[in-house]
């Protein structure tokens, strides 16, 4: 407070100008986002402002096209079977890593997060070479390996992240109790690590259900997802029921992103009371 | 020491053993938890990178399609023309290709080398005839094949049989980088005007680099206002960092598409306030790319800026002032080297995500805005050239390994999150 009075005029108007500056940013951040919902609600069949008038005509496009419905159908299949198949194996791999201290952990560690480090559209070709090899291309569980691959690191961060505030005693106060090794897990470890896997499992969903480039190279038209359709639509003609398909894309990803944070949020509160 | 001498001389106190073996069931355990993905991530992730990065230097398809020819191009000098051997074990190899799909994808891999090789392959095996050649000794099959196509008469033709007969190539890697073998087999850079590999390079440099100039001058104001500002307001302006974080990066692409177009939003405002007469040209081309680009990546900059700068307490600053220094004096000698780890983190990511960038680019660039990771598809999908698409990806997965290996050196990796 005594800070403010003795600031010199310059430097009053200094600050206002950094306030304004980061206010027209955010505006930036979010401008497009913002943009793209209500013109998905335009009853002309040209994208410009202002709306002519309000319509749900493209929504309901969207909604009985088979070629938006199919693609939201593999969209939701694909991603739940990614979320099952990379919540499973991130975090079996990320018990393994907390509780071993050996030498190639770095190198486990490293081997499962590089798909981050990669750009995707290296990832994309090589899965291409690799999967026409072995009969994969154009198929259900090709598409449903690659997007593992790309949600794997997701998980097992964010199950680490969990892990690095369980105290491990608790585990063996189980044991000393008479609980088995699988009895302990699943009533003591799992209940504390729960938030962790479920924000993982968030995570791999997003991830595959906004998963466009890998699918560009490796899908066929029977394995369109909603992106790959929407990146057809925005390349050829960019029709209204293309804002549609975003919007569902944007309230998907974003609610589960919200429930991602809230989780965060509240461990971070348990963890901070419990200190 | 003493208790040493008081252990049974039997072995270790049965206690220790237990726990010894109690140690190791755990590390059992814990490579048994690991052991699935660990082995799902090489055998759906490393093992097509490697296959993939292999592709770059392996020689697909000469030497085994035609083993006796490039045998017997090796004891030719590179001067006049090969043995007369050579001419007649070509003759027989392409014969034995002819009417199978083996043969054009000869011509398509030698066509990369020496452009019309692909008409010279097929023209010389339709117009050859096995039970002819089969008659004539090795001089007159060797005057056969120049009659069937006088391009044998030029040794250009025959350097690739000689220079790219092992298991492995470099042709792909060199082609990758604007440079070209001469008929005696060194290696010069190709004419300025058919380089086309080092502009790509150095527009996907540019590109990258104006991006994480551009996200971070954008960027370090907004993160420290962000730091600055009381609980409600912070939350609230983190919120609105992380709605785009969390949009689609196709949606906000499509989004500047549809903004930025001529009947677009900015383009009828700029028209509305008169301050234009027609409509700009802001998508299609470089302006579209950077403000998508800046768009899409800004958050990557901002979040770790932002992490860092919280962590700076106001009170360094009220210090270095109450010492005597300016504003701008404690700002360079206090504040910035206290948050240089989050510049050097923001950047990285900004820079090394940029350099990678396929989709946005191919969204609303133009043409001559594409960058390193179109080309890779381009090659792969497109102009089927997957030994060039894998020397491209070889070489900006190098760059980009590089650039981790300095940070991780410099800064430490596990700096380089975003959340």
């Amino acid at each position: 407070m005594a800070a403010r009075s003795i600031r010199t005029r310059g430097e009053r108007v200094g600050r206002l100008a950094v306030l304004a500056f980061t206010g027209l940013v955010l505006v930036f951040l979010v401008a497009p986002v913002f943009v793209v919902v209500p013109l998905s609600f335009t009853d002309s069949e040209i994208l410009v402002f202002p709306l002519p008038g309000w319509s749900l005509r493209w929504y309901e496009d969207f909604f009985t096209n088979p070629l938006w419905t199919g693609a939201l159908y593999n969209s939701f299949a694909i991603g739940l079977s990614v979320t099952v198949l990379a919540t499973v194996l991130g975090t079996t791999a990320a018990l393994g890593l907390h509780a071993s201290r050996f030498r190639l952990k770095p190198v486990a560690l490293g081997l499962l997060m590089a798909p981050l480090a990669v750009p995707v559209v290296i990832v994309a070709v090589a899965m291409f070479y690799f999967f026409a090899r072995i009969g994969l291309l154009g198929t259900f569980p090709g598409m449903v390996l690659a997007h593992t691959v790309l949600a794997l690191p997701f998980v097992v961060v964010t199950v680490l992240a969990t892990l690095q505030g369980f105290d491990p005693t608790v585990v063996r106060a189980a044991a000393s109790l008479g609980a088995s090794p699988l009895f302990g897990f699943r009533t003591v470890t799992l209940p504390i690590i729960a938030p962790g896997v479920v924000s993982g499992a968030l995570f791999a969903f997003v991830t595959s259900f906004d998963e466009l480039v890998v699918t560009i190279f490796i899908a066929s038209p029977r394995q369109r997802t909603l992106p790959r359709q929407i990146f057809s639509g925005v390349s050829e003609n960019l029709s209204p029921t293309v804002t549609a398909a975003a919007v569902v894309l944007i309230v998907v990803c974003m609610s589960l992103m919200i429930a991602v944070e809230l989780l965060r949020r509240r461990s971070a509160r348990l963890q901070g009371k419990a200190q | 020491m003493t208790s040493l001498a008081l252990d049974p001389p039997t072995g270790p106190h049965p206690l220790e053993r237990a726990v010894r073996r109690s140690e190791r069931r755990r590390r059992l355990v814990a490579l048994l938890l690991m052991a699935p993905s660990v082995l799902f991530a090489v055998a759906v992730f490393a093992v097509p990178i490697g296959l993939f990065l292999f592709r770059a230097i392996e020689n697909d398809g000469i030497p085994q399609r035609l083993p006796r020819t490039t045998a017997a191009v090796q004891a030719w000098d590179g001067g006049d023309l090969p043995s007369a051997a050579a001419f007649d074990a070509l003759a027989d190899e392409i014969l034995a290709l002819k009417g199978t799909p083996e043969l054009a994808q000869l011509g398509r891999r030698l066509n990369y080398v020496v452009p019309g090789y692909r008409s010279l392959m097929m023209g010389t095996a339709r117009r050859l005839d096995a039970a002819q050649v089969a008659t004539l000794d090795a001089e007159a099959t060797r005057a056969r094949l120049i009659e069937a196509d006088e391009r044998w008469a030029d040794p250009a033709f025959w350097m690739p049989l000689k220079q790219q007969s092992g298991p492995l190539t470099t042709f792909y890697l060199e082609t990758a980088l604007d440079f070209e073998r001469t008929p005696s087999g060194e290696l010069v850079s190709v004419p300025a005007e058919r380089a086309i590999f080092i502009d790509l390079f150095v527009r996907t440099f540019q590109t990258g680099l104006a991006t994480t100039v551009l996200c971070l001058l954008i960027g370090f104001p907004v993160a420290a206002v962000m730091a600055r500002a009381s609980g409600s307001l912070a939350n609230l302006m983190l919120a609105l960092v992380l709605i785009p974080f969390w949009t689609s990066l196709l949606v906000r692409t499509t989004a500047w598409v549809i903004l930025l177009q001529n009947e677009g939003l900015v383009n009828k405002t700029l028209l509305f306030l008169g301050l234009v007469d027609q409509p700009l040209q802001l998508v299609f081309n470089r302006f579209g790319v950077y403000v998508a680009m800046v768009h899409v990546l800004l958050p990557y900059m901002i979040l770790p800026l932002y992490s860092v700068m919280k962590g700076v307490s106001a009170d360094h600053l009220r210090a270095a002032s109450s010492l005597g220094a300016k504003p701008f004096m404690a700002f360079r000698t206090v504040y910035l080297p206290l948050v240089m780890p989050g510049v050097a983190a923001g950047s990285a990511l900004v820079f090394v995500l940029a350099i990678g960038f396929y989709v946005t680019p191919a969204l609303v660039g133009g043409a001559s805005d594409q960058m390193i990771g179109y080309f890779i598809a381009y090659f792969t999908n497109t102009s089927v050239n997957w030994g060039l698409a894998s020397a491209l990806g070889a070489i900006l997965l190098g760059l980009i390994a590089l650039i981790y290996l300095v940070l991780g050196w410099a800064i430490g990796l596990d700096r380089l999150k975003v959340r």
